[in-house]
């Protein structure tokens, strides 16, 4: 069902909605960014449309909210453990398709990947309910209509700001009486989506083997830092790493927390005895943009990648994924031809 | 003026910022910039300036400003005019319209590149250094000031009588960090080593830190952020010369923008009071000068009708370094000439 609200309406749903959930949006941070004076988008509650950023694509995804980068998951003393508290109240998401897209990859690869679940994202995933941020415009550097993940019709409600106005096409039955009861007059509400990129990537079919040594990543250990900031910025990325904690006042105590890891920072690839597995930034980056667009694939059936990117737009060296999918591809037909 | 006539008052000419030349009867202009940030139509007028009234030469000056050498002395006044277009567009300020620059004791004021454009500057430099340049100007004593972004101090400051370097108080959100120890690794490498690991977290010896925010740049989650204030280092009192040159030392540190705003303005009283009214064309370093009177005395001038900021440290006492030429001059160790070395 379809509603047209002008913005102080708008908020008169959000607030309805506050009885029950928490909004959890996109939200410009002013002086947060890398440099002086720079700002950085990210996820954070709001309680007013206003404090949304609607327009521009969020530096880092709403990811934080199923996976926080730092989460103690329990303490432990010398002989008993406890479960971390977690905040249990429900939360709506405020998202863009590529996104909502992305929490299929997620659930993925922690409940759908092996036998067992992941109890904590689980306990997290289930409380969160997606509504879909209208896309007016293709985001700089995305490739979301290639990826596939440009469309979605899996969201609770939707969110379209056109010149001062707020579209909503509601889906959510339980949703439905905070629409009815602001004001908001009915329409039809179709949310926009971008069918058009400027920018074309092609995925490689098939990878052979002959690419893994292929010469076409040594630009990337010349070029990469390895920062890891594309995995932080991934809407998709799932990697974590342990941290076990003992306390400085009393060792015996402590807590188990687990964090945000990246395939692309140093430590990542290391083992028991010290071999690290993957040394060089262009075998990480070999086995990043692999996984992102063949071997999830070859698991899974779909490209984990979706397309947002974020990843190009954070990199401090300027190196572009998506141009790495397209030499890839060239590649591979370059090498089969040569067979 | 006649040209064949060379009665020309050079305290004066000196006075509207153009240097004595070592050819007779030649003078160059010296175009002041403050915050070494020029536009392009200030530029061309430089370069039209050179063509016309120079030897179509340009010498870019170690405190960013241009020196258009080879102008005739009788040429002095229309240069003067073409310098219009520039000292407005600069926003120089000036006594006679037309009458060229008013005074060239206090130098340009120098600023690296700064937040406009450096990934690393914690302020404004230039903006900075253009209100100085707007709170100072013109003034007869020789007073050198410089800006940088950060403690890199690509403007040199401590080779000046203030040298102004941008900090910024790291902001770290525990929530956000993941422990990749990037930061760690590169304050190590690039900066001062102010912080370590513990439990997975990072620690930041807040005595140590330098402000220079490294730790922001290299924070791939923005677990590091800049604090909204911006603060800077004072450094005293650096010079070149003949007899002691020596770098300028810690002042302030974390200070606001208007205590070091104050600082600055109140060496001008100082320097009313106590320049040596022999000195050779009535300059000397400010140093030279402290000497004479005591540090405590400077600092009652400089110190006077501020409040510094509550998180403002300050130096009560200071040393120098440098090399004492006028006490000797020798190599300090294994002194020997390269011919007559043994084989």
């Amino acid at each position: 069902m379809g509603f047209v609200y002008k913005t102080e309406e708008f908020n008169k749903v959000l607030e309805a909605l506050e009885s029950k959930y928490r909004i959890f949006a996109p939200v410009l941070k002013v002086g947060e960014g890398r440099f002086r004076d720079t700002d950085v988008i990210r996820y954070d509650y709001i309680s007013r449309i206003e404090d949304a950023e609607l327009e521009e694509r969020s530096d880092f995804s709403f990811k934080e909210i199923l996976m926080p980068l730092s989460e103690t998951m329990f303490y432990f003393t010398e002989d008993e453990i406890k479960e971390a508290d977690y905040d249990a109240r429900p939360v709506i998401v405020l998202m863009r398709s590529c996104d909502i897209h992305a929490v299929k990859r997620l659930d993925q690869m922690y409940t759908g990947n092996g036998p067992a679940n992941d109890w904590f994202y689980e306990r997290l995933r289930d409380r969160v309910k997606f509504a879909l941020i209208g896309c007016g415009k293709a985001c700089p550097n995305s490739f979301c209509v290639d990826m596939g993940s440009n469309k979605t019709d899996e969201y609770a409600f939707s969110i379209d700001m056109i010149d001062g106005k707020v579209y909503c096409d509601v889906k959510d039955k339980e949703m439905l009486a905070a629409f009815e009861g602001a004001g908001g007059a009915k329409d039809n509400v179709e949310p926009r989506f971008v069918t058009e990129a400027e920018f074309r990537v092609e995925r490689p079919e098939e990878v052979t083997v002959e690419l893994f040594k292929d010469p076409m990543w040594d630009e990337y250990t010349k070029r990469c830092v390895n920062c890891g900031r594309c995995n932080f910025v991934c809407p998709t990325c799932t990697c974590f790493t342990i941290q076990d904690i003992f306390y400085t006042d009393n060792g015996r105590v402590g807590e188990r927390r687990r964090v945000n890891a990246s395939c692309m920072v140093d430590g990542y690839t290391d083992v028991a005895g010290g071999l690290v597995m993957r040394k060089t930034n262009g075998e990480r980056m070999r086995f990043k943009v692999l996984h992102k667009v063949y071997d999830f694939r070859k698991r899974f059936g779909y490209d984990m990648c979706v397309g947002c990117g974020r990843c190009d737009t954070v990199c401090p060296e300027y190196i572009s994924f998506a141009n790495c999918i397209n030499k890839l591809n060239a590649r591979v037909k370059e090498v089969s031809a040569n067979v | 003026m006649n040209k064949t006539s060379l009665d020309t008052n050079l305290k004066k000419l000196k006075k509207n910022a153009f240097r004595v030349s070592k050819v007779r009867g030649e003078t160059a202009s010296r175009v002041r910039c403050p915050g070494g940030e020029i536009d392009v139509d200030s530029l061309q007028r430089v370069v039209d300036i050179a063509r016309k009234y120079g030897k179509g030469m340009v010498n870019i000056t170690n405190r960013q400003g241009f020196e258009i050498p080879g102008i005739d002395l009788a040429d002095v006044e229309e240069v003067n005019k073409a310098l219009q277009l520039i000292i407005e567009n600069r926003g120089v300020n000036q006594e006679d319209y037309n009458g060229g620059y008013p005074a060239s004791g206090t130098r340009n004021v120098v600023a690296c590149p700064g937040k406009q454009l450096c990934p690393f500057a914690n302020y404004d430099t230039k903006k900075f250094a253009q209100e100085i340049d707007k709170a100072i100007f013109p003034n007869d004593h020789h007073v050198k000031i410089a800006f940088t972004g950060c403690s890199n101090d690509c403007a040199h400051t401590r080779l000046n009588d203030f040298g102004i370097i941008g900090m910024s108080e790291p902001q770290y959100n525990k929530d956000r960090c993941v422990g990749c120890e990037q930061c760690v690794k590169y304050c190590k490498k690039r900066s001062v080593g102010a912080l370590k690991v513990v439990n997975g977290k990072i620690e930041r010896d807040a005595n140590k830190c330098v402000g220079c925010a490294l730790c922001v740049n290299y924070c791939p989650t923005r677990a590091w952020t800049r604090s909204k204030e911006e603060y800077f280092r004072v450094v005293l009192l650096g010079r070149t010369g003949k007899k002691n040159p020596r770098m300028a030392e810690d002042f302030m540190r974390w200070a606001d923008h208007d205590t070091v705003k104050k600082v600055i303005c109140n060496v001008y009283a100082y320097l009313d009071e106590y320049l040596d009214k022999a000195a050779v064309e009535s300059k000397e370093h400010i140093g030279y000068i402290v000497d004479r009177t005591g540090f405590e005395e400077f600092l009652k001038y400089i110190m006077k009708d501020v409040t510094p900021n509550p998180k403002c440290e300050i130096q009560g006492r200071i040393y120098w370094g440098g090399k004492r030429y006028d006490q000797g001059n020798e190599l300090r160790q294994s002194m020997f000439r390269f011919s007559e070395r043994e084989e």
